[in-house]
């Protein structure tokens, strides 16, 4: 047995356009070593040069959250499910526009500190 | 108390009703595990996000930011827009909905029946014409007053100041809080209250895994992370998929009579994952989730009947939480 990991969309380029690919490791670092010795390149997509999970990277161990169970260091067992997935809040239109309002915010804030002196 | 001076006063105390039929069976002798719903749907608009609507712009006002007779800027869909709408016009001020031109039509007749205006952003152009538009709105605007929830304090701090402390008066043996992780406010106040009140509380996020469609086209160098969100504040997160919360939303009209939308049900499988964990560490829980909004927005979705497959296969590609 194996563990099994879905790849979002937009990773599928590394796994020659699988949606599930099966690799194997005891914690989550592990599996992510195994999985890119056949998937070359698909390792520093989630993973930052200082090893660490990339901010805007989610990914759950039989779905949960891997950032409360220890990370890269998380334990993995035969027969897990890992699910990698892109960071996404408040839905996808809140998602788009929170950027354009933050700079606005910003702004509007500016103005009323400029305004209260 | 029953009686209230106007609608806004209304907002919050709702129930917090046990689920005795969901709730997991318990060995002979073993302690309890139970199950309670608080029924955010009472509120003044049917859901939630009154609570924070309401105390972002009390907010606003308090800060001089928003002015009487001043326009709000809210680039949303759901619930916080038709709270918004609903405050906006009890309070005087003009609202101002951006949206997506594909989304449902309850939403959009919603909204103007609470008075609030619509521009339509093209759905062809996805999420950069969304942000195209809101640009482009808020450049043209100045004077409009965004209240931006993802990083709005007041926004959290309804529910430290309000959700946190009717959780903890109607149920003080609470073992874990279970919510939904959007903009994140309800889990950081909630969790922010019960955490300095309730020793060894855990804090727990149920966030919604859409269909593949909706995270297409998501580039994973350019994610987002709302401000308010500070992990140290929860103790585990979940991610449900689409067939789990149709599962639990079902379950939870059927089972206990209660009519929530598809979050609700996501966040309900995360509350009886770790329910069920208490039962096979023989311990004690009383674990209290929010009850989002109820059904009836979602109607048309068509999700409520049929096989689980046809309801997948239904909110494939939508936002359901």
């Amino acid at each position: 047995m194996a563990i099994e990991v879905r790849i979002p969309t937009i990773l599928r380029s590394y796994t020659g356009g699988a949606k599930v690919v099966e690799g194997t490791g005891d914690t989550l670092g592990d599996l992510l070593a195994d999985l890119d010795s056949r998937h070359a390149g698909l390792k520093a997509r989630l993973v930052t040069e200082a090893g660490a999970l990339h901010r805007f990277v989610n990914v759950y161990v039989n779905d949960e959250d891997v950032r409360f169970l220890g990370a890269l260091d998380a334990k993995l067992n035969d027969g897990d499910s890992v699910t990698i997935l892109p960071a996404v809040a408040g839905g996808a239109f809140g998602f788009a526009a929170a950027a354009a309002i933050a700079q606005h915010g910003a702004a509007t804030a500016a103005r009323s500190a400029v305004a209260a002196r | 108390m029953a009686r209230y001076d106007s609608l806004l006063d209304a907002c919050g105390g709702t129930p917090l009703v046990g689920l005795p039929r969901l709730s997991p069976t318990v060995p002979d002798g073993a302690p309890p595990v139970r199950l309670w719903a608080k029924l955010e749907d009472r509120n003044p608009t049917g859901s939630i996000k009154d609570r924070a609507a309401l105390f972002m712009v009390r907010a606003a006002e308090e800060s001089g930011r928003l002015r009487p007779g001043d326009t709000i800027l809210e680039p949303t869909s759901g619930n916080t827009g038709i709270s918004l709408a609903m405050v906006a016009k009890l309070r005087g001020y003009r609202l101002v909905c951006v949206m997506p031109e594909n989304v449902s039509t309850e939403r959009v007749q919603l909204l103007r029946m609470y008075g609030a205006e619509i521009i339509f952003s093209p759905a062809a152009g996805g999420s950069n014409q969304a942000v195209a538009t809101a640009k482009l709105i808020s450049a043209e605007h100045p004077d409009w007053v965004m209240l931006y929830q993802y990083g709005n304090e007041a926004n959290a701090r309804a529910h430290y100041e309000t959700t946190g402390p009717e959780l903890l008066h109607d149920l003080p043996t609470i073992t874990h809080f279970v919510a939904g992780l959007g903009t994140t406010g309800t889990l950081m106040g909630t969790g922010r209250y019960l955490r300095e009140k309730v020793d060894g509380i855990q804090v727990v996020a149920a966030e919604p895994r859409y269909g593949e469609l909706v995270y297409g086209l998501r580039n994973i160098d350019e994610g987002y992370v709302p401000e308010l969100y500070d992990a140290t504040v929860l103790s585990r997160r979940f991610s449900v998929g689409t067939r789990d919360a149709v599962l639990r939303t079902r379950q939870l009209v059927e089972v206990e009579g209660i009519f929530a939308g598809f979050s609700t049900g996501a966040i309900l499988h995360a509350a009886l994952a770790v329910a069920h964990e208490a039962v096979r560490a023989g311990q004690r829980a009383d674990v209290a989730f929010v009850v989002c909004d109820g059904g009836w927005k979602y109607l048309s979705t068509g999700a409520y009947g049929g096989t689980l497959a046809d309801a997948e296969e239904a909110l494939e590609g939508q936002l359901w939480a």
